[in-house]
């Protein structure tokens, strides 16, 4: 597997919501109610058994808290750190209806799987062989879960990824002060201790390898190769210098080096999650002035508000209701020519004005990458994501799919979800549904 | 991983987690449901002339923020008929013929008994436990406690039920007794195959201030219930542990009291129980807390270089002595790691005010307190009160002096160190 360089740009965050120590976890833990048909339970993508799981830090049971994350979901240490948790498990603690504060979940749950991990606790071994072989297309969140728990059942498996690191968007894209590129590769490392998974790096899915030969050579095949490229907002002057998809930044930062010491003025451009983290990575790296610009107003952004609040407080400046029309500069970007938006995002005419701007990203989405299966006869896609059943089966027989290219760009533990609950209909199907 | 295979007076169960005969034992859905969380046994809910409960019937400390520390009841033996509860054990056995099921009888005649033990044996339960410990209600009518509390009317009537019965017989010994140890000798005397303790304790558990009713209320009386619950594991523990070290006592113990996790079994198991019995815990959180009980226990063993659980079974026992064999020459001090203190200064105000006034005030103005190590006599109670972790620790010292007991000192004239704190 390839190794990341230590000199990564993403080196100077340090983690948002650091570690408990023991003797932290324990008194959080011990807060816990141990609901029964707990609601956090319910809000988890993936249903890990988090009262039963926080209990047993409280009686020093680590490991056994660490498996019931695990059993649930193989990425529990990541998710730990990069899940929303204020709107998903933390959310929905039933402190939050005394106005207690809610039971730190992710916390406790980092506490436990890095517990796992630096133990070297695996706690899952490859199934006896079947015989039968899937293909996985994708090293992100949804391919490793489908592939763990299908070498749990025995079944060999091969994932396909055309990028040389393993992981994802989680290895990639995920904001380096939740966790860095190099936690990321070691739990991929951890799940591929499993045994039996044979890693084809830097083949592109149908560039390199055809679909036929795939559905040759195997048989099955899982699709979890995530969203495509940044979107680009057609513009005069889009193709300047210092004009760049968030997602693309992101993933450079995060893998090597950058150099933002020119950088007087950047603005990212965009009101969702993506453009949230770019602009707190940007302050993060040194950058003096970052604004962000978005074409609705605070309360509309689609970017989670405890994410927007945590920006706020980092510095971040935003022009609300405004939308490029044209990028200046000669060669290199030096502003971005906004017009003013009504209530209805409707631009307003006349209100054209220019903002500073020597380094410009794009956070406006993310292409989806459903034209990739156009040789796949059966697999049909809606808005480019894939069209499945609940358990992720395309349709097209052998053929399933699940994280972002099915569900159109969710979190790390929705792919997580979707993998493992693909496995299981994929092992039904390769053995005759017993 | 380590094997929980249980045996208690040759009642064998998956794992020594048992449900203590009580609300959680109550019925055939209920044990069942008990099976699948992963219990390895229960004893039903105490079978005897079914009887009319009060309402209510509970009771608990709430204690610096906790519910239920401690908890109490007021309630009988089952209220349900007895063919249904025979039926359903009956029933729960053919479908968990593994797990074991323990029949708990309360009557009065030897008539009676002999009857309740032959529908126990036809309904196939594995074992029996005589209730000799019930401290409220059933003892004004001369059974629980009311036998438990007298020897010789335990072994009569322990021998009676050893006469009937074709299956191990557990006598249930209620700790409302100055000395268990008699009380074990009774039922051991009466041919019991083993004995499970601890009932619970005669108690009020508070009173109602606005109204001056003791608690639970009932309309507007109470009477005394049994405490049960966290806070009478040291009690149940000792009692146990009492009977296990004595060389005369030779029959398997089923420990109960204040169970509420791995740790707990763990330590009744340590003092010499061969199963363990929960209750409160069960009521307060559900069957579910198994999971972490069986997890924990097993992790524990492989943790001790132990396979099987009978390994554990009295491992402590043998260090379980009386005071007169301590060694009056082994010093301890306390120390504060001042990297983990927070400040919080109960340790300084605990030995000033309730210990040996070692612990002052840092002349360097922080709130990190210092010790006069001269003077700690090594009580632990900083340590006790310290909220973090691991931040006061105790350290054995080497004062040069060779161990020596008090019984040493007086038979043998045995040096002894000087004193610490005793001005
Ligand atoms: C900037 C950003 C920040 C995010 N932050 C968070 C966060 O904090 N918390 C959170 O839970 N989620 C976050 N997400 C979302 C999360 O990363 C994704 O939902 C998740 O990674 C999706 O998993 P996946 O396996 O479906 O796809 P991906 O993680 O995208 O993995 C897909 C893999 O497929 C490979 N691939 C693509 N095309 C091909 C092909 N043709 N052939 C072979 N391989 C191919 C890719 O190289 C990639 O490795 C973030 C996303 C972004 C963009
Ligand atoms: C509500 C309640 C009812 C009980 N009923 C019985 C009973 O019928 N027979 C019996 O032997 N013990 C009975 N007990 C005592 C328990 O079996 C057990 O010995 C005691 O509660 C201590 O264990 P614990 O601390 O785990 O609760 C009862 C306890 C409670 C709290
Ligand atoms: S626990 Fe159930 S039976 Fe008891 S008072 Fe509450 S509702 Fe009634």
């Amino acid at each position: 597997m390839s190794k990341l360089p230590p000199d990564r740009a993403e080196g100077v965050f340090v983690d948002f919501k650091p570690a408990y120590t023991p003797a932290q976890a324990v008194v959080e833990a011990n807060r816990c109610l141990f609901c029964y048909d707990a609601p956090c339970i319910k809000a988890c993508p993936t249903s890990i058994d988090i009262p039963q799981f926080i209990r047993k830090i409280a009686t020093g049971n680590v490991e056994g808290s660490a498996r019931t994350i695990f059993d649930s979901n193989i990425l529990g240490m990541s998710c730990a750190r990069v899940c929303p948790v204020e709107v998903l498990c933390v959310g929905d603690c039933v402190y939050n209806e005394m106005g207690v504060p809610p039971i730190q979940i992710g916390k406790l749950q980092r506490y436990s799987t890095d517990a796992a991990y630096e133990a070297g606790w695996t706690f899952y071994e490859a199934g006896e062989s079947t015989g039968k072989s899937v293909a996985v297309v994708g090293a992100g969140p949804a391919g490793l879960a489908v592939a763990h728990r299908l070498r749990r059942f025995g079944h060999a498996v091969t994932i396909y990824d055309k990028r040389s690191v393993v992981g994802g968007l989680n290895t990639t894209g995920v904001a380096p002060y939740k966790m860095k590129a190099d936690r990321s590769v070691d739990e991929v490392e951890w799940v591929l201790g499993i045994g039996g998974i044979d890693l084809k790096l830097g083949v592109s899915v149908p560039g390199d390898v055809s679909w036929a030969e795939l559905e040759d050579q195997h048989d099955a095949v899982f699709l979890g190769f995530g969203l495509g490229p940044d979107s680009v907002l057609d513009a005069p002057g889009a193709d300047l210098d210092g004009i760049e998809g968030a997602v693309a930044f992101i993933e450079r930062f995060k893998l090597g080096g950058v150099d933002l010491s020119s950088i007087r003025n950047a603005v990212v451009i965009g009101g969702g999650n993506t453009a949230i983290d770019a602009v707190r990575e940007l302050v993060g790296l040194g950058v003096q002035n970052v604004k962000m610009i978005y074409r609705g107003t605070e309360s509309r952004m689609s970017g989670y508000a405890h994410e927007w609040k945590a920006a706020k407080q980092e510095g971040v400046r935003v022009v609300w209701q405004a939308q490029p029309v044209a990028y200046q500069g000669e060669g290199h970007v030096t502003a971005v020519t906004c017009v003013r938006m009504d209530d209805a995002k409707q631009p307003i005419p006349g209100s054209e004005h220019d903002i500073a701007a020597d380094l410009v990203l794009l956070a406006v989405g993310q292409a989806k990458l459903g034209e990739l299966v156009a040789g796949l006869d059966g697999v049909e896609t809606q808005w480019g994501r894939i069209v499945t059943d609940d358990d992720g089966a395309t349709g097209r027989a052998g053929v399933w799919a699940g994280g972002d290219c099915r569900n159109g760009g969710k979190e790390v533990v929705n792919g997580v979800a979707e993998g493992r609950d693909a496995a299981e209909a994929i092992h039904a199907y390769l053995t005759g549904g017993a | 991983m380590a094997d929980l295979t249980s045996n208690t007076a040759g009642i064998i169960s998956p794992n020594p987690f048992w449900l203590a005969s009580a609300p959680p034992a109550n019925s055939g859905d209920q044990v069942q449901r008990a099976f699948d969380a992963g219990w390895g046994g229960a004893v039903w809910k105490t079978l005897g002339t079914p009887i009319q409960n009060v309402s209510s019937r509970f009771g608990a400390i709430r204690w610096r923020g906790n519910n239920g520390v401690g908890f109490n009841n007021i309630e009988l033996i089952t209220d349900r008929p007895l063919e249904v509860n025979f039926r359903e054990i009956y029933e729960t056995k053919k479908k968990y013929p593994k797990h074991a099921i323990i029949a708990s009888l309360m009557v009065e005649t030897r008539e009676e008994w002999r009857e309740m033990i032959k529908r126990s044996e036809d309904a196939g339960a594995d074992g029996l436990e005589l209730n000799f410990g019930c401290p409220h209600g059933m003892c004004e009518r001369g059974m629980g406690s009311a036998v438990g509390q007298e020897p010789k009317v335990n072994e009569r009537i322990t021998s009676w039920a050893k006469e009937f019965a074709n299956i191990p017989v557990l006598v249930k010994l209620t700790p409302n007794v100055g000395d268990i140890l008699p009380h074990g000798l009774a039922a051991q005397a009466g041919g019991a195959d083993g004995v499970s303790l601890i009932n619970t304790i005669k108690s009020i558990i508070g009173v109602d201030l606005d109204n001056l009713v003791p608690q639970p209320v009932v309309g507007n009386q109470s009477t005394n219930g049994g405490y049960c619950g966290a806070a009478v594991r040291p009690i149940a523990l000792h009692m146990v542990a009492a009977l296990s070290r004595d060389p005369r006592f030779q029959i398997p113990i089923s420990g109960i009291g204040g169970i509420t996790n791995w740790r707990d079994a763990a330590e009744f198991i340590a003092l010499g129980s061969s199963s363990v019995q929960v209750c409160t815990e069960v009521m307060l959180r559900g069957y579910r807390i198994v999971e972490d009980m069986i997890e924990g226990l097993e992790q524990y063993l492989a943790s001790q270089g132990m396979s099987r659980l009978d390994q554990l079974v009295g491992a402590a026992v043998p260090r379980y002595t009386e005071w007169g064999h301590l060694d009056l020459n082994y010093e301890s001090i306390a120390k504060i790691n001042a990297d983990a203190c927070i400040g919080c200064q109960l340790c300084m105000v605990a030995c000033h005010d309730g210990a040996h006034q070692c612990i002052h005030p840092n002349p360097d103005g922080t709130r990190v307190p210092v010790i006069d190590e001269s003077e700690c006599v090594g009580c632990n109670l900083c340590q006790i009160v310290c909220p973090v972790p691991d931040c006061i620790s105790m350290v054995e010292v080497d004062n040069g002096y060779t161990p020596a007991t008090w019984n040493q000192h007086v038979s043998d004239g045995a040096t002894l160190r000087p004193k610490k704190g005793a001005h």
